[in-house]
């Protein structure tokens, strides 16, 4: 009887903020576990998986699409003991509803040969200073390290691609033309003596071109993040908006902190960031935030 | 006529039809059973080949020092370090 009372006092919306989301059986609930940027340790998943194995009543997980571990079936009951055991490893549980969620990332550039900006440094960062801020509906964040775009950046409330502006140095070509087979977006062709002629308005900053080049003379101009604010899927999908190239590394939390704040005095009740950009238009959310972050 | 000297390969590998990134690895163990300084020839066909082998190359450490059009395929040497 006094357990009952006790449920009755819960409120589903409280629950959603910290990561437990009602399932259609009766006292059952999916604990969505923190996993930010995708990457998590062997003693993460094995601790998560004896927790599964002990308090999933349905008996299996599930990986989100926005890369966190869910363990599907949690009795509500059991809440406090699942909570404390993945505690023992630092697992921490995610949320829902209208905030700040946990940003996703590409695997990184630590070991993906693709990687121009450090995603998984910045990931966590980002999810350590922002992570549970309150908004007017969720807010989504990701991070690739380059214009393949792995997380989706187009799709996302706030995200970071890494790109990099090449700069040819005529003295040390030797005409191999590699840069020009390497360039999958025809921004690269060869003259007639192999060198290159670069078509800037084709380039998607990719840097393969430095990365193929076999005497140094394509190297890194300068590089940082592209950004893009107001992407979303769902019932109705929303390309974001490209609003700045080559934000360095140091301004990505202050880009952040500026967007949230522009949303939280922008935005209506329920409303994304890319809806709200719709009502109020681009051109105020450059003026308003983007402008300070562009160099003179 | 020094330059052309060091042009002349130790060993060659004729890669064309060979897959990425079987072709990769396969110049990888060539390359393992050189001497540094000395010069291997590798024939890649043209496509994804070409993009990715001499790529992986450079970030293997190693120097490539020439590369020719011959028809749908390319020969390189590369230079071990």
């Amino acid at each position: 009887m006094a357990e009952k009372t006790v449920k009755q006092k819960i409120d589903l919306n409280e629950l959603k903020s910290g990561g437990f989301i009602k399932q259609t059986q009766k006292d059952l609930f999916t604990v969505r576990l923190k996993v930010p940027g995708g990457r998590i340790t062997p003693d993460k998943m094995l601790k998560i998986a004896e927790v599964a194995k002990k308090y999933s009543r349905l008996g299996y997980c599930h990986l989100s699409f926005r890369q966190s571990v869910e363990i599907i079936g949690v009795h509500i009951d059991d809440f406090d003991t699942v909570v404390k055991e993945l505690a023992t490893v630092g697992q921490k549980v995610a949320s829902c509803g209208p905030r700040v969620r946990v940003p996703t990332a590409c695997g990184g550039c630590e070991y993906n040969p693709n990687g121009i900006m450090d995603t998984q440094t910045k990931a966590l960062e980002v999810d350590e200073k922002f992570f549970g801020t309150p908004c007017h509906h969720k807010f989504k964040m990701g991070f690739s390290g380059c214009p393949i775009d792995c997380t989706r950046t187009r799709e996302s409330d706030l995200g970071f691609q890494g790109v990099v502006y090449p700069g040819w140095t005529k003295d040390l070509c030797n005409g191999c033309t590699l840069c020009a087979k390497a360039c999958l977006e025809g921004a690269i062709v060869s003259d007639k003596d192999g060198k290159p002629i670069f078509d800037k308005s084709k380039c998607v900053y990719c840097g393969d071109c430095i990365k193929a080049c076999p005497t140094d003379a394509w190297k890194e101009k300068k590089k940082g993040w592209l950004v893009r604010v107001g992407g979303k899927h769902g019932r109705h999908p929303r390309e974001a908006d490209h609003v700045l190239d080559y934000l360095s590394d140091e301004k990505v939390n202050d880009f952040v902190a500026a967007t949230l704040e522009w949303y939280n005095k922008n935005g209506k009740t329920k409303e994304r960031i890319g809806t709200c950009i719709d009502r109020v238009g681009i051109d105020k959310f450059k003026k308003d935030v983007v402008s300070a972050f562009k160099k003179a | 006529m020094a330059e052309e000297e060091k042009l002349i390969p130790h060993d060659k590998i004729d890669l064309r039809g060979v897959l990425c990134p079987i072709n990769f690895v396969k110049t990888k163990l060539k390359l393992e059973m050189l001497d540094a300084g000395q010069i291997l020839e590798v024939i890649l066909d043209d496509g994804e080949p070409i993009r990715s082998v001499p790529r992986s190359i450079k970030e293997e450490g190693h120097k490539i020092i020439k590369v020719e059009n011959l028809d749908n395929s390319y020969r390189i040497l590369i230079k071990k370090m």
